[in-house]
């Protein structure tokens, strides 16, 4: 792990509460540029949470998230601001079921960014062509199947030309034969250099792309290490009965 | 022989079926031939005053209705002026028609007119009171116009209220949660007779003395306020049929809040809900009669002011009056219903598999 890269997310001790059901404990994680970082864990773990917290999908209350070296706070500004340089892809795709797939693109750059439609569009392609799907621009998600619809989501977020991205789970829902696909369009993108966060259940993935993998349980990081560490000599009991169950 | 296999497969295919069918039968048998006898073949069709409808065997009395359509249409709205409403209501077509054609052009242009521009030429053409116009009283103003003006208003008023006060309903600030709460439960919990007394008879004891509000402009806002509480809860079911997800992936790209609703959220309740909010509106439609109590005459009450007319006092007068209205009403929500039926089915070609 090198410190000179520059820093991209900051958790320091962050709490997180749902009513008295206490979500998040004492979480603290750096993630520099280009890392790539992959979160496994039980479900119910707080994986998810955690995850949606860098992008204040869900506010934390305690302690310390910067993300690109602005705090978050409930400051709509600063959340914003977070939101337009980090992207996300989510287990249910969430697509825009209303409009084209292309459309799906070009949305946010267009009323974000402000980008005229004929930039936003050749983006947009550029995006599809790297997912593999440039062909189904026009159709409607409803008319894809759950792999295509999935990197469809990854182009969305592409497109907003992000600093970092979030996976929260993307294949959890995929049929197994369609895993694959989604899993080679992350791989190339982690080769590109793109700093990413992924909650996954894909080991073989953590294996082959992750600098770190972070193992969560009851709320805790219980322990975080390089993969090779991580899945030959974990130091926790509660990681070494993980492995056993999903390995 | 194409129809009698046709009859013996979706007619009479069994007992229980040839049973219904023959009831069925018999059913239109006792109420069609009367009605048509009633309404067409024993009608009063011509005549020009009450003597020509005075045989008590005579069916429906439609010179009572030809003499009267002035009134039923346009109120005591003076003679002369009487250009301004039907400029209104040519004008007011010129604008909706379009606006309803998926494929008419300048969609943007012609509802920035209809919503923007016709209200005021509407309410300048129609209460006049501007250099060059009389001004006519809305006391004077009656039958259809009034039906439609109370409609029309409340049409236009209550659908972008009721989608704000949905979304306030679920907004995460307390304070705005809280106030649309209490702002639809208030008002659905009230009668809307209740609330045209309010209106037309307890208002003006709380205005400031010399400040004086329209009765019909006071009954047009309880009205609007009344079917927008009503319209919130119609958004708010399709709010909700709207997973979490998809407002969060718009939020998660950096769209604001507003952009979110009005981009991704509300294109999709909206769509869900048309046939709420159609029925919303036919029922809105229909509740413009209950104008009546607070001394506004509306077409049916307009009907029914006619129906003392002296000059007209024949058997059949209140029926042939009373089925007129109702035709009337018929036509204006059943053309709303289609019109529903249409658009769903519009929208529901070309995405979803």
């Amino acid at each position: 792990m090198s410190d000179d890269k520059k820093l991209m997310i900051g958790i320091e001790h962050v709490h997180k509460w749902y009513d008295d059901f206490h979500v998040l404990k004492d979480i603290n994680l750096t993630v520099r540029e280009g890392d790539r970082i992959v979160i496994a864990g039980p479900s119910g773990s707080g994986k998810s949470t955690l995850i949606r917290c860098i992008n204040r999908l869900e506010a934390h209350q305690e302690g310390k998230i910067i993300v690109d070296g602005v705090e978050l706070t409930e400051d709509l500004k600063r959340i914003d601001a977070v939101r337009r340089e980090v992207g996300m892809v989510f287990q249910q795709f969430n697509l825009f079921p209303h409009m084209t797939v292309l459309d799906n693109c070009t949305l946010a750059p267009i009323w974000v960014r402000k980008m005229p439609k004929a930039e936003a569009d050749e983006l947009a392609m550029k995006f599809l062509e790297r997912v593999k799907i440039p062909e189904q621009a026009m159709k409607f998600p409803g008319q894809l199947s759950g792999g295509q619809q999935q990197r469809v989501a990854i182009a969305r977020a592409l497109c907003m030309t992000p600093k970092i991205m979030l996976f929260d789970e993307p294949t959890s829902a995929l049929d197994p034969e369609m895993i694959k696909e989604v899993l080679d369009v992350m791989v190339e993108l982690a080769e590109d250099g793109m700093t990413m966060v992924c909650v996954t259940h894909e080991m073989g993935f953590a294996r082959q792309v992750a600098d770190r993998v972070v193992f969560m349980d009851q709320g805790e990081i219980v322990e975080e290490a390089e993969p090779e560490v991580f899945f030959n000599a974990p130091k926790s009991e509660r990681t070494k009965a993980f492995l056993a169950q999903i390995l | 022989m194409v129809a009698i296999t046709w009859m013996r497969k979706h007619l009479f295919s069994s007992i229980g079926n040839s049973a219904l069918t023959l009831f069925a039968i018999y059913i239109i048998y006792i109420s069609v031939p009367p009605l048509l006898n009633w309404a067409i073949f024993s009608a009063v069709w011509h005549g020009d005053s009450r003597t020509a409808c005075l045989d008590p065997n005579s069916g429906a009395c439609w010179p009572f209705v030809k003499a009267n359509l002035s009134q039923f249409i346009y109120g005591r709205y003076p003679a002369s002026e009487i250009w301004r409403v039907n400029l209104t209501f040519l004008l007011g077509a010129a604008a909706i028609i379009p606006a309803l054609i998926p494929s008419a052009p300048a969609k943007k242009f012609n509802l920035i007119f209809l919503l923007g521009a016709y209200p005021f030429i509407a309410i300048v053409l129609l209460a006049g009171d501007r250099p060059g116009l009389v001004g006519v009283d809305t006391t004077m103003w009656g039958g259809l116009l009034v039906t439609l003006v109370v409609a029309v208003t409340g049409i236009v008023v209550s659908l972008p209220l009721g989608i704000l006060l949905a979304l306030g309903r679920r907004s995460e600030m307390p304070v705005i949660r809280m106030l649309s709460i209490g702002f639809i439960e208030f008002w659905r919990a009230v009668p809307l007779v209740t609330v045209l007394f309010m209106a037309s008879v307890m208002l003006p004891l709380f205005l400031p003395e010399g400040f004086s509000l329209d009765n019909l402009l006071r009954c047009l806002i309880g009205v609007a306020l009344f079917s927008s509480a009503y319209m919130a809860e119609v958004v708010r079911g399709g709010l909700q049929a709207i997973p979490r997800g998809q407002a969060e992936a718009a939020r998660a790209v950096g769209l604001s809040y507003w952009q979110t609703m009005g981009l991704i959220v509300l294109p999709q309740a909206l769509r869900h809900v048309i046939p709420g909010i159609v029925n919303t509106f036919i029922g809105l439609f229909k509740d413009t009669t209950l104008v009546l109590i607070v001394g506004i005459f509306d077409l049916l009450g307009q009907v029914r002011a006619q129906l003392s007319d002296p000059n007209w006092a024949v058997p059949q007068g209140a029926t042939t009056g009373y089925v007129f209205a109702a035709i009337i009403f018929w036509v204006f929500c059943f053309g709303m219903s289609r019109y529903s039926v249409f658009m769903e089915r519009r929208l529901n070609t070309g995405h979803r598999k």
